[in-house]
């Protein structure tokens, strides 16, 4: 799957409640499109999403063929220190795409 | 669309056990809404949702849910659920909150066929259930059928 954009604040104090913004490109194949042939193209998308801290999953989420293409989520987390963001999409068949970032605690 | 006698109603009957061999089975959404609340019933105007009146492109509909929570170990929003009722599979997605999520609000964008009802469920750490529908109109489908 390719790199997937992650949006933080630049910094963030101990208690705050920031907003994190995941973007990732996705056909999000429903499995109900027809191919020219006729035949039905097979279900391919993203059905899980998960969001870990300092270790900690914090948020996660099942996803259906309901979700758009290029899967947008926009969530939140309460800072309970310094660390490093973990998040995991799951796309159907297993293959699996991580991105690490860090979250500047001030 | 539904209003809200229809949908009281339609839940009802959805929790009710058909006993004839020919009994209709009901509806896709209504059963994935049931397999959320068993036999609560869920609390309506507290769940804030927003989703656009009118969706011009049916393949990306933005949408937001948020349930005010004080979000503590004791109190906090366990799960929310969002099921779009006449899309060919109701389920669009599930998020699952923790204390440390600071606050139980979700965006994304969902796929909808054709104008429908969405309906948004949040699920407590008390038991307790929260809902809010939304209809929503659709100009160009978007679920590729």
């Amino acid at each position: 799957m390719p790199k997937p954009r992650v949006k933080l604040p630049d910094a963030a104090k101990v208690g705050e409640i920031i907003e994190i913004k995941t973007l990732i490109s996705h056909v999000m194949e429903t499995g109900q499109r027809k191919a020219p042939d006729g035949k039905t193209i097979p279900r391919n998308i993203i059905n899980a999403f998960s969001a870990k801290f300092a270790g900690n999953e914090f948020f996660k989420a099942e996803l259906h063929p309901g979700i758009s293409a290029n899967p947008y989520f926009s969530f939140f987390m309460k800072v309970p220190g310094p660390g490093e963001f973990e998040f995991t999409w799951v796309e159907d068949g297993g293959n699996k795409t991580v991105e690490k970032v860090k979250l500047n605690v001030t | 669309m539904l209003n809200r006698r229809e949908f009281s109603l339609a839940a009802a009957a959805a929790f009710s056990v058909p006993l004839r061999a020919h009994a209709q089975q009901s509806p896709a959404w209504e059963q994935a809404v049931k397999a959320i609340l068993a036999d609560a019933k869920p609390i309506e105007g507290k769940l804030v949702f927003d989703m656009p009146e009118i969706a011009e492109n049916g393949n990306t509909v933005p949408f937001s849910v948020r349930a005010d929570s004080p979000m503590t170990e004791k109190d906090f929003v366990k799960a929310i659920h969002v099921i779009a009722t006449a899309n060919p599979q109701p389920g669009v997605a599930t998020f699952h909150f923790t204390p440390q999520s600071g606050k139980a609000m979700v965006s994304s964008r969902m796929r909808l066929a054709q104008t429908q009802d969405v309906i948004a469920i949040a699920e407590l750490s008390d038991g307790k259930f929260l809902m809010s529908k939304r209809t929503v109109k659709v100009t160009i489908g978007g679920c590729g059928g």
